[in-house]
């Protein structure tokens, strides 16, 4: 399968006059997807994720900004001409097709003669774990069904680029973990250049090789899942990505000073995008990079359990400190129980700042 | 945890071209070419709309002003129509009143209770509606006129001498409203109870809300939107009404037929005011009523689970199947009376309760003799023309409506409903007015006197009935499909081939039916425009009548509601077709 370049600079799209009531639903993004890669752009709702998708699919246009596929420009190419694959958010299957005929239906387009569109409709689907589909109704299929019959129709055409649009919003939760991962599974197999539209970050992290976060319709962030947890470029990345507390730090050199209740903590830490320079800043504390400790012992914060939940192989437990500063802390460490003493240390440096 | 309409509808559309100069000139040639095929697409469109549907009642408007104010001035002089303003108002309040005392109870029964008989009542509850208007007249000439069977049986119980009533005058016509129009009422509130999720009224119970305070603070607000939609409808449609007043109304003038009065009097001049303050009455009808049914959907979640109470109380399990089938015998009863009266011999029918005769040479003279045969070769081939027209005209504008962006869409949208909210009357004496001579100059082809103005007018009055079928349909279909269609490479006439058409089938074919049937059955238009040659069925009738051949003029009648039903049941079993063979995905 075809592989490429997909470059957006500095696309822009507002919807209706800024003067009477409008928006930027994109603000000047610029992004590359590399060759192979699956980027997944995350945002909370609005932020411009969808209308990215549509404008790199040609359903949309910037009101300013180009797009390029291997330095090319298709900023004014229209969609068909454009000979990329999408799976639409609902999948947006032809409900009075069959299944064959929904996924020969590039082919069709492409003036491609019956009997080897039937075959090779035949073959994408057994490829996505449909054989012998192709006589179904739309109807009759099941959500995740549905889901790989637009991949399979998204994929027959062998698109230069491949556009999913909350392809898993529509699963239930158990078919959604499994999906996902055949998911990246299958299009790393096929090596397709894949961009993927979702607002769940677990689906993202799951399935995405680099990770784009948008935010009213900007770029925050973007990089590998755990560069934009562990490093997040902004207070806004390290909200949104996980759970985070942010705490005050004085920061000087590659240390800084966090002080809870009076209890000052010198700890290791890491500016984002190698900025430099002292001062205020905020010190953001992951659950799974603190640990408990005895409220006696030294290096830690005093502090009060007040909640405690069960999260699988760990328990997160809510450990309000002084000041009305609240973390969660993410352990094997059952034994303890809500309304505990206990002291909380950072069992994991450098500790990001932003 | 997915989000539905996160993003607004518009985002999905395609843009408006920008107006800024620079983003103009460099607007990149994709989207371009697309909108202007959009804009290819909507101009004949609009056009063809603006010069039938817009054109004659500015041309009824300035008509009215020809004479400087004079028409207008005597409009307000007149103490004739100053009556018949009040008498329409009066017609259309009371037809509200009646049609929602009717409506309302007739739904609520039948949507939440279960009694014997309620399948067969419901079945019947909208037949009034399957009546063509002048049909429904003449039935209840036959069955509550001064002769009519249900007077002289009450006469003759009573040992009276003349008839107990004659139906005449304002009652008259607001008790043939409340029989054709309760129709409306109790189907828009039978679709509002039926979207109403009955939890909310589990949960309202629950809370301790005893059964009135639930009717009254739960359902009925959630109905309101409903019921006051209907009740505008039913005014705006008993204002426009003809029929009704034109054989009923005795010295009763309206509107409606003040006008046809004013145009066979000569006097254009007023009969173009009249028009124009009907027409406007209806406009504004029109716009209160679609700021109306925008309110009109609360967002209702869940699956409106529909729940029916067993009546219990012994009395109401008498009384209701009773009640039951007094209500199916009183709806059925105009039918029956066309079928029986059809069979009647021409002429024999005078003091007697039930015709004396009976005999099959009404129907045997309709497909023998050929004076006879005319109209209906007449209606069903003008109803064919106009029906075609509109399955062309109104796909392309509900296409655009529902799926395209261009400025102009709100226009086409309006252009569209015109028609609906416009009395016939007035749509007659538009077209009257202006395709009256040919005049190149001023888009003007003479039309008046020919075959082809009633098959105009049935276009005209066809427009909203098909447009709004396949708006319905196209609504219903993810607009995402057409986008799936053109980013896997299929050109924009394989997306209209393939996948537009396809899920617009459904409203094409039921709206094109309505019109047909509507148009089969045209009166109200007819009898201002047709010339003898292309009489339809419905003048015949009211021929037919006017000679006193009953039984010829049921015969018609008869064969009326044979066409409807027969087209009323494919559009059933189309519709039924298409269910099964599966509706679009939705959104």
């Amino acid at each position: 399968m075809t592989t490429a370049t997909l470059s957006l600079v500095g696309v822009t799209r507002r919807f209706g006059a800024l003067s009477s009531g409008g928006s930027v639903a994109v603000d000047g993004l610029t992004l590359d997807v590399h060759p192979g890669e699956l980027l997944a752009l995350i945002g909370a709702s609005g932020s411009g994720k969808t209308t990215t998708l549509r404008i790199i699919a040609g359903h949309e246009m910037p009101d300013e900004g180009r797009v390029f596929l291997d330095g090319r420009d298709i900023t004014a190419l229209p969609p068909r001409q454009r000979g990329f694959g999408m799976v639409f958010q609902h999948y947006a299957l032809f409900p009075h097709m069959t299944v064959g005929d929904n996924v020969a239906f590039g082919l069709e387009a492409r003036g491609v003669p019956k009997a080897e569109r039937r075959e090779r409709a035949a073959r994408a689907l057994a490829n996505v774990g449909l054989a012998n589909a192709g006589g179904r109704q739309v109807q009759s299929l099941s959500g995740g069904e549905q889901q790989r019959v637009a991949l399979a129709r998204a994929l027959i055409i062998e698109p230069k680029v491949l556009l999913l649009d909350e392809p898993l919003s529509n699963l239930d939760p158990t078919l959604r973990r499994t999906t996902r991962d055949e998911l990246r599974a299958m299009l790393h197999r096929l090596g397709v250049t894949a961009l993927f539209v979702t607002h769940d970050q677990e689906d993202a992290f799951a399935v995405a090789d680099r990770v784009a976060l948008l935010e009213r319709g900007r770029l925050l962030q973007v990089g590998r899942a755990e560069e934009l947890y562990d490093r997040p470029a902004t207070r806004s990345v390290a909200e949104f990505i996980g759970r985070a507390t942010l705490v005050p730090a004085r920061v000087s050199g590659d240390r800084a000073v966090l002080t809870i209740g009076g209890v000052a903590r010198d700890v290791h830490v890491v500016m984002p995008n190698g900025e430099t320079g002292d001062g205020s800043r905020y010190a953001v504390l992951r659950p799974d990079a603190l640990e408990m400790a005895d409220p006696a012992s030294s290096g830690g914060w005093p502090g009060t359990i007040v909640e405690r939940r069960f999260a699988g192989a760990l328990l997160a437990y809510r450990v309000a400190l002084a000041g009305d500063i609240e973390v969660e802390v993410h352990t094997t460490e059952r034994g303890r129980e809500i309304g505990e003493s206990v002291g909380v240390r950072i069992s994991r440096e450098p500790v990001a700042v932003v | 945890m997915h989000t539905p309409n996160k993003t607004p509808r518009k985002t999905l559309r395609f843009p408006v071209p920008v107006i800024d100069p620079i983003a103009g000139s460099r607007g990149p040639s994709a989207i371009r070419s697309l909108q202007s095929r959009t804009l290819l697409l909507a101009a004949p469109v609009i056009a063809i709309l603006a010069w039938t549907v817009v054109y004659p009642n500015i041309s009824v408007i300035v008509g009215s002003l020809a004479d400087g104010a004079r028409a207008w001035k005597e409009f307000f002089a007149s103490p004739a129509d100053r009556e018949a303003v009040v008498s329409t108002l009066i017609v259309s309040v009371g037809s509200v009143i009646a049609a929602t005392l009717i409506g309302v109870p007739l739904a609520f029964l039948l949507a939440r209770f279960e009694f014997r008989g309620r399948r067969t009542l419901s079945a019947i509850a909208t037949l009034p509606a399957a009546l063509p208007p002048l049909v429904g007249v003449v039935a209840f000439m036959f069955l509550y006129g001064e002769s009519g069977v249900v007077t002289r049986i009450v006469q003759h119980a009573l040992g009276l001498e003349r008839a107990p009533w004659s139906l005449t005058g304002l009652w008259a016509i607001v008790f043939v409203h409340a029989y054709t129009m309760y129709v409306y009422v109790f189907l828009f509130v039978s679709a509002g109870l039926e979207r109403i999720d009955t939890t909310l009224d589990e949960a309202a119970e629950g809370l301790g809300a005893s059964r009135a305070v639930r009717l009254r603070r739960v359902t009925l607000p959630l109905l309101t939107p409903s019921i006051g939609g209907a009740m505008l409808l039913v005014f705006m449609s008993a204002l426009g009404s003809f029929s009704a007043p034109y054989v009923f109304g005795g010295g009763i003038r309206v509107l409606s037929t003040q006008i046809v009065a004013s145009k066979l009097n000569g006097n254009l001049g007023l009969a173009y005011v009249e028009t124009t303050v009907l027409a406007l009455a209806a406009i504004v009808g029109l716009v209160v009523l679609r700021r109306f049914e925008r309110r009109r959907s609360y967002a209702m979640s869940g699956k409106g689970r529909q729940t029916r109470v067993v009546v219990t109380s012994p009395l109401a399990r008498a009384l209701l199947p009773a009640l039951a089938i007094a209500t199916v015998a009183v709806l059925l009863l105009p039918h029956a009376m066309v079928v029986l009266v059809s069979f009647a011999r021409d002429g024999a029918w005078t003091t007697q309760v039930l015709p004396p005769e009976y005999t099959l040479d009404n129907f045997r003279r309709m497909a023998t003799d050929p004076a006879l045969w005319v109209p209906i070769r007449n209606s069903v081939t003008m109803a064919l023309i106009a029906t075609a027209a509109n399955v062309v005209v109104c796909f392309v504008a509900a296409y655009l409506i529902v799926l395209r962006r261009f400025p102009g869409r709100r226009l086409l949208e309006l252009l569209v409903a015109i028609p609906w909210a416009i009395p016939a009357t007035a749509i007659a004496i538009g077209l009257a007015s202006t395709f009256n001579r040919n005049d190149p100059l001023t888009l003007r082809v003479l039309l008046v006197g020919t075959f082809w103005i009633l098959p105009l007018a049935y276009f005209i009055r066809g427009i909203p009935l098909v447009a709004t079928a396949v708006e319905g349909s196209l609504k219903q279909m993810d607009p995402s499909l057409e986008d799936a269609a053109h980013g896997l490479g299929g050109s924009w006439l394989m997306a209209v081939r393939r996948v537009i058409l396809p899920a617009a089938r459904p409203g094409l074919i039921a709206g094109a039916l309505l019109a047909a049937v509507t148009a089969v059955g045209e009166f109200v238009a007819s009898i201002v425009l047709y010339t003898h040659a292309n009489r339809p069925i419905a003048v015949e009738i009211l021929a037919q009548l006017r000679s006193l051949a009953f039984g010829t003029a049921a015969a018609y009648s008869v064969l009326l509601i044979g066409l409807v039903l027969t087209i009323t049941l494919l559009a059933r079993w189309t519709e039924g077709r298409m269910a099964r063979s599966g509706s679009p995905v939705g959104a």
